[in-house]
């Protein structure tokens, strides 16, 4: 603390009398805080929420059109109708418009919250939260939560999930994890998908999978295809061992 | 795009931190420190804050940002290694396991307020 009149600091020199003339009095204020930390507390508190309950959360990241929807359609179809009831599994969907996801998710049988976002790119834990006071399903295992089609801005949110997915179509190039480093460093489980279109897009797997080990290297990583049940199993086999 | 709420979110803390600590005063700096595995774009904070100063007790101050390198601990080796984006690997002991320990950070340091004369 400063001598001469008690603020927190200065940067400027102490050859001043007590009533600074002519010279501006600068006060440096630390503060010290992040700028997600409000997301954090609602992160946490759903994390926590989750786990008070036994449910494992994920949180499915990619871009848009790499099909998250029509793969969760597979995970909701698979835990709902051929694990039930050990494994009830629900969904919270966003998007910026439309609820044609949450649609589609409850066309299989399963309870899904469309969460619009309106102009914003990415979910946060803050509306998360509110979906979750939503939830009608009892005894829920999994909790599928589809963000935005979007690799930049979801990167920065922790929902409070367990689990982080990205997917990556064959469709999209190999090099997508090198453009987008960060959303895959975070990945728990990188998932190729439209791996039966595979051939037709000259899809380079090698290529793909080196470059998501270099940005991810601790991420599990499957190949799949909601079109091919085999590309599934394995998978599924995974998921159903899985919990926060 | 998100960096606008995020910038938002940041201005609101530095102009209450200002109106709290130095009633009526003018904030000539923010200091705000920023990581690459943030998922912010330092560009994109710097064309938000442009946006949202004016009009504010901001309006007219510096964005100084103060851009990290990822930081991992390696538990094999124990050791803190920094490393460029998309090569995390250990360079001590080639380990990729390395946990990150820094990098990931969007956080408001401080900031100069000038007093009102």
């Amino acid at each position: 603390m400063c001598d001469t009149c008690g603020c927190n600091d200065h940067i400027h020199p102490h050859d001043h009398s007590h009533g600074h003339e002519g010279k501006p009095h600068i006060h440096r204020i630390d503060i010290q805080t992040s700028a997600v930390a409000y997301n954090q507390r609602f992160a946490d508190q759903n994390r926590g929420w989750f786990k008070a309950k036994g449910m494992t959360a994920y949180n499915v990241l990619s871009s848009p059109g790499s099909g998250k929807t029509a793969f969760l359609e597979a995970c909701l179809r698979f835990l709902n109708q051929e694990c039930r009831p050990s494994q009830t599994a629900v969904a919270i969907v966003g998007d910026l418009q439309t609820d044609n996801d949450a649609e589609r998710l409850r066309a299989t049988g399963a309870e899904a919250l469309q969460i619009t976002t309106g102009a914003t790119c990415h979910l946060d834990a803050h509306m998360v939260a509110h979906a979750l006071d939503e939830l009608k399903t009892e005894n829920i295992q999994h909790v599928f939560i589809e963000n935005v089609g979007n690799l930049v801005c979801p990167a920065t949110y922790d929902l409070g999930e367990a689990f982080r997915w990205v997917l990556l179509s064959v469709t999209e190039g190999e090099d997508k994890p090198l453009k987008y480093p960060v959303i895959f460093q975070k990945a728990d489980f990188v998932l190729i998908t439209k791996m039966d279109l595979a051939e037709a897009v000259e899809f380079k797997r090698d290529v793909a999978i080196g470059n998501i080990r270099a940005v991810a290297p601790n991420a599990e990583v499957f190949e799949v295809s909601v079109k091919e049940p085999h590309r599934l199993k394995e998978f599924f086999e995974r998921l159903t061992s899985l919990r926060a | 795009m998100h960096e606008l709420g995020i910038m938002s979110r940041m201005l609101d803390m530095a102009v209450e931190a200002a109106e709290q600590q130095a009633p009526g005063g003018r904030i000539l700096q923010i200091h705000v420190q920023v990581g690459p595995l943030s998922g912010v774009v330092v560009e994109a904070l710097r064309f938000a804050f442009e946006s949202l100063a004016p009009g504010s007790l901001a309006e007219g101050a510096d964005l100084v940002i103060h851009e990290t390198a990822p930081l991992f601990y390696c538990p094999d080796c124990k050791t803190t290694y920094t490393t460029p984006i998309g090569n995390y690997h250990c360079p001590a002991c080639h380990s990729t396991h390395g946990e990150l320990r820094g990098g990931n950070e969007i956080q408001l340091q401080h900031i100069e307020v000038q007093d009102h004369v």
